[in-house]
């Protein structure tokens, strides 16, 4: 009885007995989720279009905030400094697809998966050694972690006197601004289309034309523009330092939850596992275990999740034939 | 002409089957065993032996561990780093549960014979008691592993990967969060107690050098033995079965659960080992620092560079791995004399940290390209080289 007490009862009693609190742990879920799946969206788009899983993510995010943080160091202002991690992100991207994805074409997916893990180690060490290994902030004037509260008279009439990190507020703008313009891109523009033909079927699309390997230069480039925008979104939040490769790793659960192939369940899957692991941490993590538990319980939840639908939310389902 | 299989004929199908068939086969191993049992103790200096060879050994059996996992049954694990903590502290929790019990053994049976040098301790013969606590700290990263790897009865390949992922951050955090495990040692970190097997002191701060290289070697050996013998047996084809084809597998009347879960567990096993014997022998203490999500990651590449499905291909991976930074690192600093005398400066520590990241990196790249099968298959080239020496048409 004590344990039901302690473990079911008791986090939900202190929800419902500050219900603001949870709107506020909510909010800045939905804050986090979106980081999260603004990294997974790159992710989605590469695999996609090219089957590779790509590792890297999560290191092309720190390249993109370290190197705009390195020139913005150097004195160059921002909308330099942000068109010259843009076209540093495309070298990137041509690069990755010459010396590695060209040289390892009709390999195993393992083979692909372990050649990204090499090119997230060599990305990273290359960053640091250009830029060095401290933290660096990123400050370009976006709103920061300035805190405001709702406490106009129509948010006390509700009960709602709640602190909303700016920060959040900005990820969230972002992120569905990023999904719409992603969206038109693909279904309106010549590329796109391309694109979604090679995302179907590689033989096909080439045998009417569709260059492929410039088309994965393109893709390769487009997730660097969203690693572009997450980092810059990120920079605002946290220090900018190798730990946020292992944070960007996070996206891998966000993608089994959002389906691997769509771009608004990356979104939303980030939602879930940026809310779900907030609240966690506030109501069970924090009083009852300790803490920290932000660190597995998105990996557990995935784990969860897969047994009862493998394809995710909104991925198509895994079809197998002998 | 260097590598002859002509003219060996087996008059049983005991002989046709063995594992070295060849006695060129039989003559090589026998003299690399004796290189590493006798001529590497006697001449390698301390330096090699504790910071080169033991800890690639270590890595070795940790590899052969994952390489039962993912090169013979197919399963995508990045969770080895935690099952490596989890035979550690399993290890840890047990020695210090039972402290005397390995000493009354040798005590109770009573057979001492003193060794020439003293500092080596006595031989006793029924001082088994370290390595059955070895054994029943990996029995319980098996049971751990085993839960972990039902997922892999409904999904596969990259979304194992995520599964797994969960085990290795969960287990940490438990560790780090849970005193108990660590028997409530100040920051998590608890030092490995003396002990000793057949009487030599093979863990702790104090234990001999020697003793411990010839533990590790001991043990590498015997684990790469189980896991070649394994492979050729029911259970190793029905793994490989599986990893080919899991669904035309099933149909031929291989029992997919049985299957992935006898891989899992075996995996765990070894890993658990490796785990408890970094600990232990290595680095003289227990604690989550040396088992982090890097550590699964390193393991995987020296499964995947050496070659799947491979037991030598665990000992080259683990090799590469193990051996590549320290050189990179040795031949950096090497570099930084020349790189003064022309006025150039000094490579830093922390920019040595960086370009190692980079070179290791592109060298993973580099041996996927050049040869996605893994070194393993190099020798294979090499094999047929010599075979038809010197005349190659």
């Amino acid at each position: 009885m004590g344990i039901v007490e302690t473990y079911l009862i008791g986090p939900f009693a202190e929800m419902a007995a500050y219900p603001a609190g949870v709107l506020e742990t909510v909010i800045a879920g939905i804050g986090n989720g979106f980081l999260y799946g603004l990294v997974a969206i790159g992710f989605v788009i590469i695999f996609k279009s090219s089957g590779v899983f790509n590792y890297a993510q999560g290191a092309v995010v720190f390249f993109a905030a370290l190197n705009f943080a390195g020139l913005l160091t150097l004195g160059l202002p921002w909308y330099l400094a942000g068109l010259l991690t843009l076209l540093l992100l495309v070298a990137l991207a041509f690069a990755v697809e010459r010396t590695v994805l060209r040289l390892l074409v009709g390999q195993s997916a393992l083979t692909l998966f372990m050649a990204t893990i090499g090119v997230s180690f060599f990305i990273e060490g290359l960053v640091e050694a250009a830029w060095g290994g401290n933290p660096h902030l990123l400050k370009i004037g976006l709103p920061e972690s300035a805190l405001f509260t709702i406490d106009h008279a129509w948010g006390e009439a509700a009960g709602l006197d709640i602190i909303v990190q700016e920060s959040d507020l900005l990820a969230i703008a972002v992120g569905l601004v990023l999904v719409l313009a992603l969206y038109a891109f693909f279904h309106r523009s010549r590329i796109g289309q391309a694109l979604r033909a090679v995302a179907d079927d590689h033989m096909a699309s080439m045998s009417v034309g569709i260059p492929l390997n410039r088309m994965w230069v393109i893709v390769w480039s487009l997730s660097g523009l969203t690693a572009f925008v997450a980092a810059t979104v990120w920079g605002t939040k946290i220090q900018i330092e190798p730990t946020m490769i292992g944070l960007a790793l996070k996206a891998l659960p966000v993608l089994i939850l959002g389906g691997l192939t769509s771009i608004p369940g990356a979104l939303v899957g980030g939602c879930i596992i940026g809310v779900s692991e907030l609240l966690f941490e506030t109501y069970w993590g924090q009083p009852l275990f300790g803490g920290a538990t932000t660190e597995w319980f998105a990996y557990v939840l995935a784990l969860v999740f897969l047994l009862f639908r493998p394809q995710g939310l909104f991925g198509e389902p895994i079809i197998e034939r002998v | 002409m260097l590598y002859r299989e002509t003219g060996v004929y087996q008059t049983s199908y005991g002989k046709d089957q063995a594992v070295f068939r060849l006695p060129l086969d039989r003559y090589a191993i026998a003299g690399w065993l004796i290189v590493a049992f006798a001529i590497v103790p006697a001449f390698a200096s301390s330096y090699v032996l504790t910071d080169l060879l033991t800890p690639f050994l270590i890595m070795s059996i940790a590899a052969l561990g994952l390489n039962v996992l993912t090169g013979y049954c197919g399963q995508l694990s990045l969770g080895s780093g935690a099952f490596m903590a989890l035979g550690g502290f399993m290890t840890y929790k047990l020695v210090t549960a039972f402290p005397t019990a390995g000493a009354l053994l040798g005590v109770v049976a009573g057979i001492d014979v003193a060794l020439p040098d003293p500092a080596l301790g006595t031989f006793r013969p029924f001082d088994l008691w370290f390595l059955a606590i070895l054994i029943m700290a990996g029995a319980i990263t098996a049971a751990v592993g085993l839960v972990f790897g039902l997922p892999s009865l409904k999904i596969k390949g990259l979304y194992l990967a995520v599964t797994t992922l969960a085990a290795q951050f969960f287990l940490i955090w438990l560790f780090i969060k849970v005193p108990w495990f660590t028997n409530y040692s100040p920051a998590g970190i608890a030092p490995a107690p003396p002990r000793t097997l057949l009487g030599f002191q093979v863990t702790g701060a104090a234990s001999p050098v020697v003793c411990r290289y010839l533990f590790v070697l001991s043990l590498t050996v015997l684990v790469a033995l189980a896991v070649k013998n394994v492979s050729r047996c029911h259970t190793g084809r029905s793994w490989m079965a599986i990893r080919d084809m899991d669904i035309a597998a099933e149909m031929i009347g291989v029992h997919p659960t049985a299957a992935k879960l006898s891989a899992f567990a075996f995996s765990s096993f070894l890993i658990g080992i490796a785990g408890a014997l970094w600990a232990f022998v290595k680095i003289n203490s227990v604690q989550t620092d040396a088992y982090g999500i890097l550590v699964s990651f390193q393991v995987l590449f020296m499964v995947i560079i050496g070659g799947l499905g491979s037991v030598l291909g665990s000992f080259l991976g683990a090799a590469f791995v193990t051996f590549s930074p320290i050189l990179l690192n040795i031949g950096l600093n090497a570099l930084n004399p020349y790189l003064l005398a022309f006025g150039l400066g000094r490579i830093e520590v922390a920019m040595i940290k960086h370009i190692e990241f980079m070179v290791f990196g592109a060298l993973i790249i580099f041996f996927l390209i050049v040869e996605p099968n893994g070194l393993a298959r190099l020798w294979q080239i090499a094999k047929q080289k010599l075979r038809t020496w010197p005349f190659p048409y």
